[in-house]
């Protein structure tokens, strides 16, 4: 059966390993839903979160490619409730017409959203949020002339209580032997 | 510190991992790596070949024999695009190789320059790992930790592609081999409780069945494999690339595995109550449909590469690491057991294709000469003392069936990507690696053999030139049937005998080696075979047999697509 999984991967920052990532989803038919890269906590360490939509043994068989690369120092498989998830997404929304009433303002505050910045013939709106909570925030905006929308990958915080540093020292202590 | 050049610098990488010979073919952006080879060809053979895909292939043989890594030099642009096919033949059959390929200097990257193309991306599916250097002081590090990936863990091939300017420029050198990659564990432990419970499953099993892949030749594990399988007393049989890791008359041994494997080994996968595989992967080649494979088996795995663990064949317990450690842990902990009613079983089996198929194949009464017949004669003349190379196809599956090997690593053949016209490449580079190989060595003098077919020996034909620039004494045997024969065999059997485009006209042969100077024979009929042969095995130099063989020939037994192992066809219906 097909679910949400999400491949959380650290590695060393080396070129062209994104490439090298991709390719395994693509050998395997399975489309990446988001993904994220950003440095980690740990100093030359990278990580990428990757959102799929496919089967558990199939996730398990990627995440062992994946970790399989030479520059990868570990992947980890999560399903939805082992993680925290996060994305963030820029709303562009024309100011001509906004003049009746206070009921974006009020939308706004109720989404638990932000203004970030206004200009003369738009504003922006942001909201941090689920993709469910960005969703339905987006469809609560049709009524305003949304020009433009984006969002980003999910970045997430787990749920298991290991720590990065852990298992970076178990690799050290392996490649000593 | 005197300063060196980029291209003197990966010479001394070489030479600092004890490397003495390199395979390849010159080019615009290798000019400069070739003009200091020209200074050290007293430290390095290059072996000049006729096409960058063939000068892959054998360093890929050489590797094979030698047990070190193959190297080999090509320029940017087509002669890396060429390379292409040896990357990815060797990298899937597990050979460690690097693959050193020119490219543009590094202020043209991305320009579409004169012979350039993104080699690094090209070939990231297909290596264990590329890179880009495009700085002299960095060739060094990068070739250190070529090495170490291409020969640790799981081999494989690397690929560096090396920018012009990173060449010319000047840097220091300081060459520290195996360099720590906190990211890399190639040989991870192998936690005693595992072994117990591997060793415990093991001494509980009825009707055991050992599988033996090329991870046993890889990893130089034939020992470990042999007092493995001698004390436990299983009976073991070997996929196509395992061929040769323990003798073929081994009391044990119940033959070839998959779809043109031996019928006992086959129907009898699915009796076992117990798989051992030990370093191979499940290939379907192997498995037949997968949902009937090994129905009353538990699954023990042995396997240094944890990706393919569960990959195909889920295991019920998997023993991750290197062979050669993990046998001996796990040696000590099993009982000394024989199997004898459970052998026998196989032997029923063995009888009925022996009677029915090998008699038929290896010494017929057909008007025409069977493949088989020559495989059976090579063997016996060489007793075992040879290096057996196979093209792909018909050819291929004869010479695993008949040829009786006796040493490990004394069989090579394209596996996993089954690519035609690898054979006389790989034969060359066979005898390459014989040449320069200390007299100690007992493959020293072994007769090179290489079994092909029409169709895949003119797929790298030109390296009838290296053979006679090298003075290589490389003994061909062309099991000429003027067809694409194993293509014609599915349409036989499959396509309702429409033999779409499987017709050859070929060339004569025997004069197009003599054309190389290479000294040539045809043989059409039976009586004189043998005698062909001989003159073939006696003769002092490279060698090249015709033989004309039958073009209706089937390879027998055969499991067909979809089918499951025990679904084994012993005979072809017409």
């Amino acid at each position: 059966m097909n679910r949400k999984y999400t491949l959380l991967i650290y590695t060393e920052n080396h070129v062209g390993l994104l490439n090298r990532i991709s390719i395994i989803f693509t050998r395997h038919k399975v489309n990446i839903e988001s993904l994220n890269t950003s440095p980690s906590m740990e100093e030359g360490v990278h990580s990428f979160v990757i959102t799929i939509n496919t089967s558990l043994a199939q996730a398990e068989h990627l995440r062992k490619a994946i970790e399989k690369q030479v520059e990868v120092l570990k992947a980890f498989l999560y399903e939805e409730k082992q993680v925290i998830p996060m994305e963030v997404a820029l709303f562009k929304i024309s100011t001509e017409g906004l003049k009746s009433g206070n009921s974006l303002e009020k939308l706004i505050r109720e989404s638990s959203a932000r203004i970030i910045t206004v200009e003369p013939e738009f504003l922006v709106i942001e909201k941090t949020g689920t993709q469910n909570d960005i969703q339905d925030f987006l469809a609560q905006l049709s009524d305003f002339d949304v020009r433009e929308f984006i969002q980003s990958g999910r970045v997430i915080v787990t749920r298991p209580m290991g720590k990065l540093k852990d298992y970076l020292l178990d690799l050290e202590r392996q490649e000593e032997k | 510190m005197e300063k060196v050049l980029g291209a003197d610098a990966v010479l001394l990488s070489l030479i600092e991992e004890g490397q003495d010979t390199v395979f390849g073919y010159p080019g615009g952006t290798v000019i400069p790596l070739y003009d200091s080879l020209y200074g050290k060809r007293d430290k390095i053979h290059h072996i000049l070949a006729r096409h960058e895909q063939a000068a892959v292939h054998e360093a890929q043989a050489y590797a094979q024999v030698t047990g070190k890594p193959g190297v080999c030099i090509v320029t940017s642009g087509p002669g890396a695009t060429n390379a292409i096919t040896g990357i990815a033949n060797a990298n899937m059959d597990s050979v460690p190789l690097i693959v050193i390929t020119g490219q543009v200097g590094s202020a043209f990257l991305g320009t579409d320059a004169f012979q350039e193309t993104d080699v690094f991306g090209l070939s990231m599916p297909i290596a264990k790992w590329s890179a880009q250097i495009t700085k002299a002081e960095d060739i060094a590090e990068t070739m250190a930790k070529a090495f170490y990936i291409a020969v640790s863990g799981r081999p494989g091939v690397v690929v560096l592609e090396i920018t012009k300017n990173a060449l010319t420029s000047t840097t220091d050198f300081v060459y520290k081999k195996a360099p720590v990659i906190r990211s890399y564990v190639p040989y991870p432990e192998i936690p005693g409780e595992v072994i117990d419970k591997a060793a415990e499953m093991i001494n509980a099993a009825e009707k055991p069945l050992i599988l033996i892949g090329h991870g046993v030749l890889i990893a130089r594990a034939e020992k470990a494999v042999k007092e493995f399988v001698e004390k436990s007393g299983i009976p073991f049989g070997t996929t196509l690339m395992g061929l040769s890791a323990l003798p073929s008359d081994h009391p044990l041994n119940v033959g070839m595995l998959g779809m043109h494997g031996s019928y006992a080994s086959n129907m009898l996968t699915n009796q076992a109550d117990l798989i051992i595989a030990i370093g191979m992967r499940f290939s379907d080649r192997v498995t037949g449909k997968t949902s009937g494979y090994g129905t009353k088996a538990k699954i023990l795995h042995i396997e240094i590469d944890k990706s393919e663990i569960g990959k195909i064949i889920s295991a019920d317990l998997s023993v991750h690491g290197d062979l050669k450690s993990a046998l001996s842990y796990l040696t000590p902990r099993i009982e000394k057991k024989t199997y004898n009613r459970w052998r026998k079983e196989f032997d029923k089996f063995y009888q009925m294709e022996l009677e029915q198929v090998i008699k038929k194949d290896t010494h017929s009464d057909l008007p025409l000469i069977q493949m088989g017949e020559a495989v059976d004669i090579v063997s016996r003349k060489t007793s075992g003392d040879a290096v057996v190379v196979t093209d792909v196809g018909q050819n291929q599956m004869v010479a695993a069936r008949y040829y009786k090997f006796k040493h490990p690593n004394t069989f090579l053949t394209s596996g996993g990507l089954g690519t035609m016209g690898f054979g006389l490449p790989a034969a060359v580079g066979a005898a390459v690696a014989q040449k320069f190989m200390p007299e100690t060595n007992k493959m020293k003098n072994f007769p090179v053999v290489l079994f092909t077919g029409d169709g895949g020996f003119q797929m790298n034909e030109q390296e009838l030139g290296t053979i006679i620039q090298e003075k290589v004494p490389v003994k061909m045997v062309i099991l000429n049937n003027s067809v694409l024969g194993m293509v014609r065999q599915w349409q036989n059997m499959f396509n309702g005998k429409r033999y779409s485009e499987t017709d050859l006209i070929n060339p004569d042969f025997v004069c197009l080696a003599k054309a190389y100077g290479i000294k040539a024979e045809r043989v059409e009929l039976r009586e004189d075979l043998e005698p062909a042969i001989q003159q073939m095995l006696s003769f002092d130099g490279p060698y090249l047999l015709e033989i004309m063989v039958d073009k209706d020939m089937k390879v027998m037994p055969f499991i067909a697509p979809g089918s499951t192992v025990d679904e084994m066809k012993l005979v072809s219906n017409d």
